[in-house]
């Protein structure tokens, strides 16, 4: 420090002289600032190799990185729009890490996502969705439709298929064309459909909604019918639990219909045990 | 994955003042994650005083419960007396160290009071048979690390069956709420000198 006050302080004495001065100004090395589709590329000779992922340690076991990979999700359409229905249970391996995690994105006023796999990843893209469909929005003076939106994530996916991303998502949005539900996922693919459950309890979910689903249910039976779906699997799958959301898609915009506890759920339906 | 884990569950035991108490979940799953019942008990009475939880691959759990009960029949009958925790801590010791080298993959719990002096009597063994005879509280299981940390935190020494009911009760069923594969319901057993109390936990169901 004596130095310091004796010759005064110039950063090209900490850094190379080669750094011009535009450099110098955004040199804090974010590049996905400015472009969040711009991730840093592992420091290898070859970044996409499986060496890339960094999902061993040094003894080649698996390291937990990817936490909230139990779930269970669900998403349907219906006469009166889109029902998408989660849990809210966070695992790394069989430690609970959380059970108030919120698997409902909320990109806009009239589309959702919910997040599988992945939370960071989920997490994380789903901001950029929401950050490309509002630009959409003010480039072009009107909402982006549920097709393009699920485009644009499915996109983004594949541009990093095989880096180890890991995200299983629904997407529900309500347009010109009506109530609409994607699914997209990690490994680049992108389905329009009417019914979809992701992750470790969807198995439980889809028996729900195959023993009593139809599209002309009442909103009422459909949110019923939606929060069953999700209750029956965090009782079966371990990896799922904790508090049940149901959200509603309608003309209007979304509708968070209730956040419930799963015990309390259980006990209601099984006052006498089961 | 480890076959310690298949079907998930744990066990508890704690020392009070003339009494012990012996907990486990009801949780019984398959290749860990799907839960096919929820009335899978892994405690066990072996006599009037001793209780045994046999937390671990639920196959094994019953094989050896089944065994015990064998050779814990065979000892009263010869020696026309009742086995003592400590004998009975000594004797499964025996019986899984038999197995060294492709053994039982269950860690037992033993909970007891000395049929003579009534002192109370926790311990607890890997799978393998090494026991391991501490002066306050035993865990076993999945949610072993979880019940550790919980215990290490409400355990008091010298506490009365009721607040011991309490403590154990609090234990097992805050461990298996930060365990994915534990739960679904608990029994607890208070074992007194003249009075055995079985009480069920209502707990999460996920």
């Amino acid at each position: 420090m004596a130095l310091e006050s004796l010759m005064g302080f110039k950063e090209t004495f900490v850094r190379p002289m080669v750094f011009d001065d535009s450099e110098l100004e955004d040199s804090y090395e974010v590049a996905n600032l400015s472009n969040p589709m711009m991730l840093a590329l592992p420091p290898l000779a070859n970044p996409r190799s499986a060496l890339a992922n960094f999902d061993k340690d040094q003894f080649g076991k698996d390291i937990k990185i990817k936490i909230a990979h139990g779930t269970t999700t669900l998403g349907f359409r219906f006469r009166g729009g889109v029902i998408l229905a989660v849990d809210s249970r966070a695992t790394g391996g069989m430690y609970i890490g959380s059970q108030n995690v919120k698997k409902v994105i909320e990109i806009n006023k009239f589309l959702l996502g919910t997040m599988a796999g992945g939370a960071a990843d989920c997490v994380y893209w789903d901001r950029v969705l929401a950050k490309q469909c509002r630009l959409h929005e003010l480039r072009n003076k009107e909402r982006i439709s549920t097709a393009a939106a699920s485009k644009i994530m499915s996109n983004m996916a594949y541009s990093y298929k095989g880096t180890g991303l890991s995200m299983g998502m629904m997407i529900a949005g309500y347009d010109a064309r009506g109530p609409e539900l994607y699914y997209v996922d990690s490994e680049g693919s992108r389905t329009k459909g009417e019914i979809f459950s992701v992750g470790s309890g969807s198995v439980y979910a889809y028996g729900v909604m195959d023993a009593g689903y139809s599209w002309d249910l009442k909103d009422e039976d459909a949110y019923e019918i939606a929060r069953r779906a999700i209750y029956t699997a965090t009782y079966r799958d371990a990896a799922s639990g904790g508090l049940i959301r149901v959200y509603h898609m309608k003309e209007t915009g979304w509708e968070c219909i209730s956040v419930e506890d799963c015990k309390d759920l259980h006990f209601a339906y099984y006052p006498d045990g089961k | 994955m480890s076959i310690m884990s298949y079907n998930g569950g744990g066990v508890v035991a704690m020392k009070g003042k003339n009494c012990v108490a012996i907990a486990c979940d009801l949780r019984l799953g398959v290749s860990q994650y799907n839960t096919i019942a929820t009335d899978f008990e892994k405690v066990f009475q072996f006599g009037p005083h001793l209780f045994c939880g046999l937390p671990g691959l639920a196959t094994d759990t019953l094989t050896v419960k089944d065994k015990l009960r064998f050779r814990l029949n065979m000892y009263e009958l010869k020696e026309d007396r009742k086995m003592s925790p400590q004998v009975f801590t000594s004797m499964l010791s025996n019986l899984l160290y038999e197995r060294r080298f492709g053994p039982y993959f269950i860690e037992p719990v033993i909970a007891g009071l000395d049929p003579k002096t009534g002192e109370p009597y926790v311990a607890s063994m890997d799978l393998i048979g090494c026991p391991e005879k501490p002066e306050d509280f035993v865990v076993s299981g999945t949610c072993g690390p979880q019940l550790y940390g919980m215990c290490e935190a409400l355990y008091e020494p010298d506490q009365g069956p009721e607040d011991l009911f309490e403590t154990i009760s609090q234990a097992l069923v805050n461990a298996c709420d930060r365990d994915a594969i534990s739960g679904w319901g608990g029994v607890v057993y208070i074992i007194e000198k003249d009075k055995i109390t079985r009480k069920t936990l209502k707990t999460r169901m996920d």
